[in-house]
């Protein structure tokens, strides 16, 4: 009547059994993380040092080594949620297309004539020709550059949005082409934030597109946000333009295609210079924090065969003439071409000092943003308030976990115990699940296993105030814990489901720590009604088929 | 006979009904009274929903609210609100305080030079000062913020109407989504009285209640669906009443494992979730209220149908088909 299959006993103290594994890692916390990161630098650098060595042994290697990640709240760390401006990419494919249209309509001077690029909002490109009447012939060469969509949504369109009306040729991105180039500069950013952030070395941050055009980074360890957006927030964009003129005006009047950047140390020089660069950072092969001549901190770098050539075949063809070195619109030094160089390598100096110098290196390195980040939220958690959030949820948890305890063996005596062992293999099903999916454990995730100590026993309740109604009326003790447990069900699973339908909107919507406690929550609930219907009934059986007790008291 | 705790006796016979006047006033009461104090006093939003930046002061001196003002004073940032915070778990010389900032006009993002000037004036009042915290959120995320919040209250209230409708009956669904309701609405007429801060993770906590506060519905629901079953002829009222008595000792043994594990953490479990911690402490008593005294006295209103022997089929078909007044 009461029994339980064998193969039904062997799965439920085997998933108690991997739950206890699992969730034992995190007992040790600070020796397996050490024994996780010493494995981990071990296969970085193909180096093992003695420290290593030690950190390893510290934990034995066919245990289980996951460990419940720490959220920014309980870690400490910064947050930080970008926006990437992707309209900055709009205007340099508009830049950089416009020296190739000029060359391919001025072949054609004949018919269309003169040409001249006017002013236009960023992101489109206007041009003027002499004769209005040959605009077809215009707009047709202008269609030459024009390639195919290949992407599914935009198949069958074309990448530029040409029109000529009365003498002016107006060019821009089709929709379908930005909304690609959109996708691709978010790619993009998200892949040089990573590298950047990885050349610096931090612990398992997080960087991951939000909606469409947004980018969030949680970077732990790090001391504040400030410094994690000098990290990343500097798209880096290295250009080496003409000099066109040197002056103290910043409002200089310029011509089409000229911009007016300030000096970086020298306060109120301005220089005009070519907006389209003659050789770009994307063309850097290496670059290395050094020092200068004067040794002062400095950073060599090395183009790639193509840009060492467009750089040998420029400066040997404007000796004598400045140029200038562009770090995100400011003018890093403007030195006068002396000689031709042609072994593709130079060397950038200025006021900075080695830190800088380094960090300047590895923004090369890492390449430039696309497009320029604006920043919509952040935050930083110093350590310490992590570590007081942490004591404190703990010793909370236990608080409570231990006043749980003795309000069920009060009212339930035995059966109290029952669920008393249920809760605490709950408990640990909770960390090995967090532990094996790899979740991440946030101050409301806390709070919400909090909660979940209090309700998980709901479902016990549930069944033992069942079994004492039964036990009224029904046959012997036996068939009053199968009612129990039976009649109890429906309200149970009903109960269940409508709070995890609750948890999956709040994974859904939330964010951050939000997300946190809705994953506790459901890991909760669902542990929680395993180890209140499966094994407090096996302990339960278990127990009954010992002592073949006649009376039972719930 | 072995010693039990018995929070409720194990059989008890009380009228639910009996005050129901009473209770429905004082529900009423309550509701308008929250209404009130959130169009008068209003939420006090933190940045999450209005932007802004919060920078949390941690220093071995005694916190001095009125010289920290005066010291942020001279920046001119607009609204600025300094609160101290104590906690147990605080040492002696632990002293931290609590400096919002409103979004600067204009700024679409954050300005860390604002940030900088904050915390140069402050360690001009004290050099002992550290910043354990700061968190900024711009204007643009935190409209985007207010619009998630309000979609998953109301997503939530949505599907677990639709739950309740398909498991039970559409009267049943009323009166869960009234309960609900009822519950958040003085929950937040709570913050809005006490002027608690309210964020994102307050959100948080009023969708635990809407599911806590289900939870116990249902149980309810639940017993009395099986009862229904059991006594076709018994009138509802008295049904109800049964079900309810049956199901008093759960209910309370369940909010009281539930309150002694959140009163721990509400005490213990830090001032950086304390707000959080309240709202669903609060929210799982007036909860536990509402499904023994709201809930129910919907559906006996709205009066459910009494035929739920499953022989015939058409009539189980429509949720509607049934419905007749007891």
């Amino acid at each position: 009547m009461l029994q339980i299959d064998r193969w039904k006993r062997i799965l439920i103290i085997g998933i108690c059994v991997l739950g206890l594994a699992y969730a034992m890692p995190n007992l040790f916390y600070k020796r397996v993380e050490a024994h996780n990161d010493a494995i981990a630098s071990i296969e970085k650098t193909g180096v093992t040092t003695p420290e290593d060595e030690a950190a390893r042994a510290g934990w034995p290697n066919w245990l289980p080594s996951g460990l419940v990640n720490l959220g920014l709240d309980l870690r400490g760390g910064a947050h930080l949620l970008a926006e990437v401006q992707v309209g900055d990419v709009y205007k340099s494919r508009m830049d950089a297309l416009w020296p190739e249209l000029r060359r391919a309509l001025a072949e054609e001077r004949g018919t269309i004539g003169a040409i001249r690029r006017v002013n236009a909002p960023e992101g489109t490109l206007k041009i003027e020709i002499g004769t209005p009447d040959q605009m077809a012939r215009a707009v047709e060469i202008a269609r030459g550059f024009s390639d195919p969509i290949t992407t599914l949504s935009g198949a069958g369109q074309s990448s530029l949005a040409i029109s000529g009306q009365g003498s002016t040729l107006t060019i821009q991105l089709s929709d379908a082409e930005k909304s690609a180039t959109d996708d691709r500069t978010i790619q993009q950013s998200l892949e040089i934030i990573r590298r950047r952030v990885d050349e610096v070395g931090t612990r398992e941050p997080t960087i991951m597109r939000q909606g469409s055009d947004r980018i969030l980074i949680q970077v732990p360890g790090i001391g504040s946000a400030e410094e994690l957006k000098a990290l990343i927030g500097t798209t880096a964009k290295l250009t080496f333009n003409s000099v066109v003129g040197t002056g103290s005006d910043p409002d200089a009047r310029v011509g089409v295609g000229q911009v007016v950047l300030p000096s970086v140390d020298q306060d109120g020089v301005y220089y005009t210079i070519e907006e389209t660069p003659v050789v770009t950072g994307e063309e850097l092969t290496d670059a290395l924090p050094a020092s200068d001549q004067n040794g002062l901190p400095s950073v060599d770098f090395r183009f790639n065969p193509s840009g060492a050539r467009k750089f040998g075949a420029y400066t040997s063809a404007n000796v004598g003439q400045p140029f200038a070195i562009v770090l995100d619109d400011e003018v890093i030094s403007a030195p006068v071409i002396r000689q031709a160089i042609t072994t593709g390598s130079g060397q950038i100096s200025g006021s900075m000092d080695y830190e800088e110098a380094n960090r300047l290196a590895v923004l090369l390195r890492a390449g430039a943003l696309p497009a320029e980040l604006t920043f919509l939220e952040e935050r930083t958690i110093g350590p310490e308030l992590g570590q007081d959030s942490v004591d404190a949820g703990k010793l909370a948890s236990m608080v409570g976990f231990v006043a749980v305890i003795v309000l069920m063996v009060l009212s339930y005596g035995m059966f109290g115990v029952f669920a008393s062992v249920a809760l605490a293999v709950n408990m640990a099903l909770i960390f090995g699940v967090l532990s094996i999916i790899g979740a991440t454990l946030t101050l409301p995730g806390i709070a919400g296993i909090v909660l979940t100590i209090g309700m998980a026993v709901d479902a016990n309740v549930l069944v033992f105030e069942r079994i004492r109604e039964e036990l009224k009326t029904a046959r012997g003790p036996a068939r009053a814990i199968e009612l129990g447990y039976e009649r109890a069900m429906s309200a149970i699973v009903d109960a269940n489901i409508t709070t995890l339908i609750i948890a999956a909107i709040l994974f859904v919507l939330g964010s951050g720590p939000v997300k946190g406690f809705a994953v506790t929550l459901s890991i909760g609930i669902v542990t929680s009604v395993f180890t209140a219907l499966w094994v407090t009934r096996l302990i339960t059986i278990t127990w009954f088929e010992r002592a073949r007790p006649r009376k039972i008291e719930v | 006979m072995a010693f039990r705790l018995k929070l409720v006796p194990s059989e008890t016979r009380i009228d639910f009904f009996r005050w129901q006047f009473l209770t429905f006033g004082l529900s009423s009461v309550l509701m308008v009274g929250s209404i009130i104090c959130l169009l008068v006093f209003g939420l006090n939003f933190g940045i999450d929903f209005r932007g802004g930046t919060t920078i949390r002061t941690e220093s071995t001196q005694a916190v001095d609210v009125g010289a920290y003002r005066d010291a942020l004073q001279t920046l001119d940032l607009g609204d600025v609100a300094i609160t101290q915070v104590f906690d147990p778990n605080f040492d002696a010389d632990q002293h931290v305080a609590q400096v919002r900032i409103s979004a600067q006009d204009g700024a679409e993002s954050v300005t860390p030079a604002t940030i900088n000037a904050v915390e140069a004036a402050l360690q001009q009042v004290d050099p002992d000062i550290t910043f354990p915290s700061v968190e900024s959120v711009g204007p643009k995320v935190s409209g985007e913020l207010i619009q998630t919040a309000i979609y998953a209250v109301l997503a939530s209230l949505v599907a677990i109407s639709i739950y309740i409708w398909l498991r039970f009956e559409w009267q049943f669904a009323i009166g869960a989504i009234v309960s609900l309701a009822h519950d958040v609405l003085i929950t937040m007429g709570v913050f809005a009285l006490f002027q608690i801060k309210f964020d994102l993770t307050t959100i948080a906590a009023l969708l635990t209640i809407v599911g806590y506060s289900i939870n116990d519905t249902v149980v309810v629901f639940d017993r009395l669906r099986e009862n229904l079953m059991k006594y076709k002829k018994k009138p509802l009222r008295e049904l109800m009443n049964l079900s309810v008595n049956e199901t008093l000792s759960r209910t309370v043994m369940t909010s009281g494992t539930t309150l002694v594990a959140l009163i721990a953490l509400l005490v213990l479990g830090g001032d950086v979730i304390r707000g959080f911690v309240f709202a669903i402490t609060f929210g799982i008593l007036i909860g536990t209220y509402s499904s023994v005294y709201v809930a129910k006295n919907f559906v006996l209103w709205l009066g459910v149908k009494r035929d739920w022997s499953k022989k015939d089929p058409k009539q189980d078909a429509s949720p509607f088909s049934g419905a007749e007044a007891p």
